[in-house]
């Protein structure tokens, strides 16, 4: 399979005033094209920390990016000047957040900033935007997706924002999707519905997809590979079911024992 | 010990619109058990807790505790309920006085109901019962002197678990208490939460969204879904035997630590050969 | 155990502790506190700063340059009656801050009260108090002072009380919305909870938490009394005309403005200094305490 991001050897500090946090340390992952890589740890893991360097999106004050390449197609995102940046950034690799408020803007009709992402990457005309848009939202699983384009954020539910968060990141079909805690604020069968759908986009398109979670309920539901952390250091990586059924590291063990579970819970089909 | 009857909330919105926060809901709860309301957003859950402390007057219906009839009681009735009804609260960010010190915020129930707690006269003894208070959560005693701030959030939900427990309430009300807690400070909390319980006796209603926690410490669990209970029971049966359809929904949806176990991954494989 | 874990330090850092380190690195704040605290010790010590009686008049020497630009002995050359520019200004600034001060504190006072009764209790009240506030800004803030004085006679404590009646409906309004989001806060509904009675719920956890915004207004407010102050003097009505202020120099200098510069030209730089360094301080203290705003 072929790789198509590779972080290496990534470390990141944030200079505190008095204080600096090694947030990342020395991490290095691989994503191969069409797989589902699971970051997962606790807050202050540092995994947000790595997943927002992919894209530069860390704040830089207090952010540092001490060394480390990460490797797409032929460039180093890392090295990349601004302007570059900015036309991988929404088109090739996409990103949607916890909460879909800071993707959304509540000015503006949800079909309209779908559009707007799709026209900044792509050169297409008024109408066929506007097709696009309606298909993105369908595909996202949202219901009346023409009358929905033409509402407001705060028109829609929770798991709907999430959809069309997940709609304007597809738009350009993104080789890589990163995900951040896309479930976490979401109410339990909404969150079910919210990840049956990203694996099914992911199947749909080849995307991969680095999925940032603390949740190891999520992990084992969509994940390929894993990689656990703490401190910002990668204490174990490994592919999902010898994960859970041989957990190596005795930080992971500590997490799966800490995991509460569904006393007696009914089989999977 | 707790008899919800009947318990209806109605909201009015400023345009004249009403919302139906709780639906007629009837509830007991018997001493030293362990009661976990469990809903998703919207489900009346966090509106039926402020019911039960007395903090929102109900459209229709009672809320009895110990005996005493909410809507009816005196003053004084009231003061001696809230000696023994505490409650513990989700957010460990907000839910103290960021400009008090630990000892004021632990100490502020007994400044409230004891008045030998009061003044520099009560000084001694308020420190002395704050401090131990402190260590029966787990934190050393001189955490009283620090401001909240310099705590994570797990030593905070436990510093406001020693506040709920300040005046040797009979009845804890939690509030999502370990939901803003990694996994593994969750544990810790609930744990902390079972050893209280075994030595002083206490009767728990706790709210959460999370199934996997309500089963871990559920005596009986009650079901919630747009302000009504639409199943209640004990905690080993509701699970297992799930006698409603949207329980069922609830509990298919619970993600589970095991691949194996996992629907979404059987039904893609099935696809993808 | 993984997360981030707050290390315990030695002694408690209070919220005002950090506020104070906040400040220190706010490079033009430290420069604006600098110099109200210049301000402030020579309006205190001004007898024995100022080399001569602000109310001296000597008419052989009036009209005389500063010492730097012509050859009189007086820093800063002196008025149309002989007296000393630079004694009157020094003289001048205790009048300034004293009522800026006063006033401010005045109308702080009132505000913070309103706000926090409004904003604790809502319903009737909260649209009493918000009627009243609104009421009171319809008026022109000058024209009822000049009002006041004209019925009531000017005087100190009258400019005072004044400003402080009419300054007091920015506070009310911030102190008011602040409430508004605390009282949703958890920490008030425990305290609900538990029992605390209203009174006491205001002054234990609303209070301490809109010390900081209200400090904020403060500041800002002391500049725009000094020069309300500034402006009741220079059209007669603030204090007796034979004290100095600044307001009735920049009145006195009008006339000779083209000629003898420096009799208006010192009080107005020492005004418009005065307002900015306070608006600047208002502004750092503001950074300082909200905790939102990110700091290195």
């Amino acid at each position: 399979m072929t790789t198509v991001l590779s972080i290496e050897k990534l470390s990141v500090d944030f200079e505190l005033g008095t204080e600096t946090v090694h947030a990342v340390r020395d991490v290095s992952l691989d994503l191969a094209e069409g797989e589902t890589l699971a970051i997962v740890g606790e807050s202050g893991s540092g995994k947000t920390a790595t997943a927002l360097s992919i894209l530069q999106l860390n704040p830089v004050p207090p952010a540092v990016y001490r060394s480390g390449t990460i490797r797409f197609g032929a460039h180093d995102l890392l090295a990349l000047p601004e302007a570059r940046l900015r036309a991988i950034r929404g088109n090739d690799i996409a990103m949607i957040f916890q909460d879909p408020m800071t993707s959304l803007n509540p000015l503006k009709k949800v079909g309209r900033q779908i559009g707007e992402t799709l026209q900044l990457h792509r050169d297409v005309s008024r109408r066929d935007t506007r097709s696009a848009v309606v298909e993105a939202l369908a595909q996202a699983g949202v219901p009346r997706p023409d009358e929905r384009a033409e509402q407001y954020p705060h028109e829609l539910s929770g798991g709907l924002r999430q959809r069309a968060m997940i709609a304007m990141a597809l738009v350009t079909r993104p080789k890589v999707l990163i995900a951040d805690e896309p479930t976490t604020a979401l109410d339990v069968t909404v969150q079910a519905q919210i990840l049956e759908l990203l694996v099914q986009l992911q199947d749909r398109h080849g995307m991969a997809i680095v999925l940032i979670t603390h949740d190891l309920g999520v992990v084992a539901d969509v994940a390929d590979r894993i990689a656990v952390m703490r401190s910002g250091e990668i204490v174990e990586e490994q592919p999902c079911e010898p994960l859970f059924a041989a957990p190596q590291h005795e930080y992971t063990r500590s997490l799966l024992a800490a995991t509460p579970r569904l006393a007696g819970a009914s089989e999977g089909a | 010990m707790i008899e919800l009857e009947r318990l209806r909330k109605e909201f009015r919105a400023p345009g004249g619109r009403t919302t139906l926060a709780v639906d007629d809901v009837s509830l007991t709860v018997q001493r030293s058990e362990t009661v976990v309301i469990v809903g998703e957003s919207g489900s009346g859950k966090t509106t039926l807790t402020r019911l039960l402390l007395g903090l929102l007057r109900p459209t229709s219906g009672t809320v009895r505790i110990n005996g005493v009839d909410l809507a009816t009681s005196s003053g004084a009735d009231m003061k001696r309920l809230r000696r023994e009804m505490q409650v513990v609260f989700q957010d460990p960010y907000s839910s103290m006085n960021p400009k008090l010190r630990v000892v004021d915020i632990v100490a502020e129930p007994l400044v409230t109901h004891e008045p030998k707690a009061r003044g520099r006269a009560g000084r001694a003894w308020r420190e002395a019962r704050v401090d131990e208070l402190l260590s029966a959560v787990g934190l050393e005693p001189g955490a009283a002197r620090r401001y909240p701030h310099e705590f994570s959030g797990g030593q905070r939900q436990r510093i406001s678990i020693a506040r709920a427990l300040a005046l040797n309430p009979s009845i804890v009300v939690l509030d999502e208490p370990t939901s803003a807690l990694d996994v593994s400070v969750q544990a810790q909390v609930l744990d902390l939460l079972a050893a209280l319980k075994r030595e002083l006796g206490l009767t728990y209603v706790f709210v959460t969204h999370n199934l996997a926690v309500a089963s871990q410490i559920a005596d009986r669990v009650a079901v919630m879904k747009d302000g009504a209970v639409v199943e209640i029971g004990p905690a080993g049966t509701l699970f297992e035997q799930p006698q409603h359809e949207y329980t069922r929904t609830l509990l298919d949806a619970v993600p589970v630590p095991d691949p194996s176990r996992s629907r979404l991954r059987a039904a893609r494989s099935r696809v993808a050969r | 155990m993984a997360g981030i874990s707050i290390a315990a330090s030695q002694d408690a850092q209070t919220p005002t502790h950090t506020a104070w380190r906040a400040l220190r690195q706010n490079r033009w704040g430290m420069v604006a506190v600098v110099f109200l605290a210049v301000m402030v010790l020579t309006a205190a010590l001004a007898p024995l700063i100022a080399p001569h009686d602000p109310q001296a008049q000597n008419l052989l020497e009036r009209l005389a340059p500063p010492s730097w630009a012509g050859d009189s002995d007086h820093l800063l050359g002196t008025d149309h009656l002989g007296r000393d520019v630079f004694s009157r200004l020094v003289f001048g600034s205790r009048i300034s801050l004293l009522v800026g001060v006063s006033a401010a504190m005045l109308a702080g006072v009132i505000g913070a009260v309103v706000g926090l009764l409004a904003g604790y209790y809502g319903g009737r009240l909260d649209w009493i108090l918000m009627r009243l506030a609104d009421v009171q800004l319809a008026f022109p803030s000058i024209l009822l002072a000049l009002a006041v004085v004209a019925f009531l006679g000017s005087g100190l404590w009258i400019v005072i009380v004044v400003l402080g009646l009419t300054g007091w409906v920015s506070y009310a309004r911030v102190v008011r919305s602040e409430v508004v989001s605390l009282k949703t806060r958890d920490f008030v509904t425990e305290a609900r909870a538990i029992g605390v009675g209203n009174l006491t719920i205001i002054r234990r956890h609303l209070l301490p938490n809109v010390v900081a915004p209200l400090a904020t207004i403060a500041t800002l407010n002391v500049a725009s009394a000094i020069v309300a102050e500034s402006a009741l003097s220079f059209l007669g009505l603030g204090v007796p005309t034979h004290i100095p202020t600044w307001g009735s120099m920049l009145a006195d200098g009008q006339l000779y403005l083209g000629t003898s510069w420096w009799i208006a030209i010192f009080p107005g730089l020492a005004l418009m200094l005065t307002s900015l360094a306070i608006n600047i301080t208002g502004d750092a203290i503001r950074d300082a305490t909200d905790p939102k705003v990110y700091r290195r």
